[in-house]
């Protein structure tokens, strides 16, 4: 979806503020939303990618209003809502071994494909102009440019298919991932600066031959 | 009035969406433990997980001992997943880690444009600039900007890479090693190496009066 979310080259949001020793939370309430937020993920009632177009798809205005951690609770409270989890029978919260046993092994979307890759590295590729309404990881700015293929990255789950409504059946099948570099021209303009490239990772989907 | 507080918390929004949001989490956390969806304990022990053990010293060991060894840079450049997880750092959000090698010619920069994905297992969890709408919009554009903005100049003429993490790849910066640092140990040069430096944000120092 053609969100907020999707921010790269906006402008006006003001310089970049570090903050000089900044702790993992700001408050209480961070650590326990943060907290809540993956032992529920740990439930396997949705996946990352269905839980990213939550977040995405609050409202425009409450999305850039809102502290992170706020925008994570409030995707939280409307699944749990939307999924009446607190009126379901049968699930058991995961224990501290199996939440930080979970959380410190691998998690994997690389799948095994039959196909082999349609792009190499090397290759000249052009992404395509999509404008899909649900989940896509495609950012605005880099749609309809020539690019760089500069890596395969094997076949990963693809998000597009497998951000489904919550509640219903996620679609795994995967597509080859690949590494796609630009040159800042070509996202920008000719005035954009010769000696920046913005390389994106795209899925075969999101590409044909330039 | 009877509506007094009401329109106090309007005159204090930030006041007011703290203790709102303080209330809210609380109050659902009560209602999911009450139905056995999670437990606190576990909340406990993910937070602490977070808070204390994973971060960015984890990140800084790599990048020392990928300064000090050229076998573990070449095996770190080539499979970063395998050399990473030797020393132990392993998890969610770093399934699939790339190491950007600077180089006097080139400097790397890392960025999610459309969310927050961060290296855990090697860097801990995302400070707020790097999930802020200013740095997620603006250093696809304007790099140097950016570079700017947290105080660093880079000679002109530097090439500069920024990388959009905008699938599961997860890609760790190594920074150039600063002169003035030879014959320093491993764990002395982890100690220099800050989180900046390794997203790009940031130049790794040698600590003043070591260089000669």
């Amino acid at each position: 979806m053609n969100g907020v979310h999707d921010t790269g080259g906006m402008q006006g949001f003001g310089p970049v503020l570090p903050e000089p020793g900044e702790p993992p939370f700001h408050a209480e309430w961070e650590r326990r939303a943060f907290a809540i937020t993956l032992a529920l993920g740990a439930l396997g009632l949705w996946n990352i990618d269905q839980m990213r177009h939550e977040r995405e798809s609050l409202p425009p205005a409450e999305y850039l209003a809102s502290s992170y951690y706020r925008i994570w609770f409030r995707a939280v409270e409307n699944a749990v809502r939307e999924l009446e989890l607190l009126d379901r029978e049968g699930l058991r919260a995961r224990t501290a071994e199996e939440l930080t046993g979970l959380f410190s092994s691998r998690s994997s979307y690389e799948r095994r494909i039959g196909a082999g890759p349609v792009f190499r590295a090397g290759q000249p590729v052009r992404t395509r102009t999509i404008n899909p309404s649900g989940h896509t990881r495609l950012p605005r700015y880099a749609r309809g440019r020539v690019g760089t293929v500069l890596a395969v990255r094997g076949a990963h789950v693809f998000p597009d298919r497998h951000a489904v409504p919550l509640g219903q059946e996620p679609d795994p099948t995967p597509e080859w991932l690949y590494t796609v570099e630009f040159r800042a021209e070509e996202l920008w303009g000719q005035d954009a600066d010769p000696t920046v490239t913005v390389s994106i990772d795209a899925w075969e989907p999101y590409l044909e031959a330039a | 009035m009877s509506d007094h507080d009401h329109d106090h918390d309007h005159d204090h929004p930030q006041y007011s969406e703290l203790s709102e949001m303080e209330a809210k989490v609380r109050a659902l956390e009560t209602l999911l433990t009450e139905k056995g969806l999670v437990d606190r304990a576990a909340l406990d022990a993910v937070v602490e997980r977070y808070e204390k053990e994973v971060g960015p010293h984890n990140g800084a060991q790599v990048v020392a001992k990928a300064w000090t060894d050229a076998d573990y840079r070449r095996w770190l450049l080539e499979d970063a997943d395998a050399a990473i997880a030797s020393l132990g750092h392993v998890g969610r959000q770093g399934e699939h880690m790339v190491a950007l090698e600077n180089t006097p010619e080139r400097h790397n920069m890392v960025v999610c444009t459309l969310c927050s994905c961060y290296p855990w297992p090697v860097l801990g969890l995302p400070p707020v600039w790097y999930k802020s709408p200013a740095y997620r919009s603006k250093v696809v554009i304007d790099p140097r900007g950016v570079l700017a903005d947290f105080g660093v100049s880079l000679p002109e003429g530097t090439e500069i890479k920024v990388w959009d993490s905008t699938a599961e790849m997860r890609y760790l910066v190594i920074p150039l090693r600063p002169e003035g640092t030879d014959g320093m140990s491993e764990e002395r040069l982890a100690e220099l190496v800050t989180r900046d430096s390794m997203i790009g944000t940031g130049l790794v120092h040698a600590p003043s009066g070591a260089a000669r």
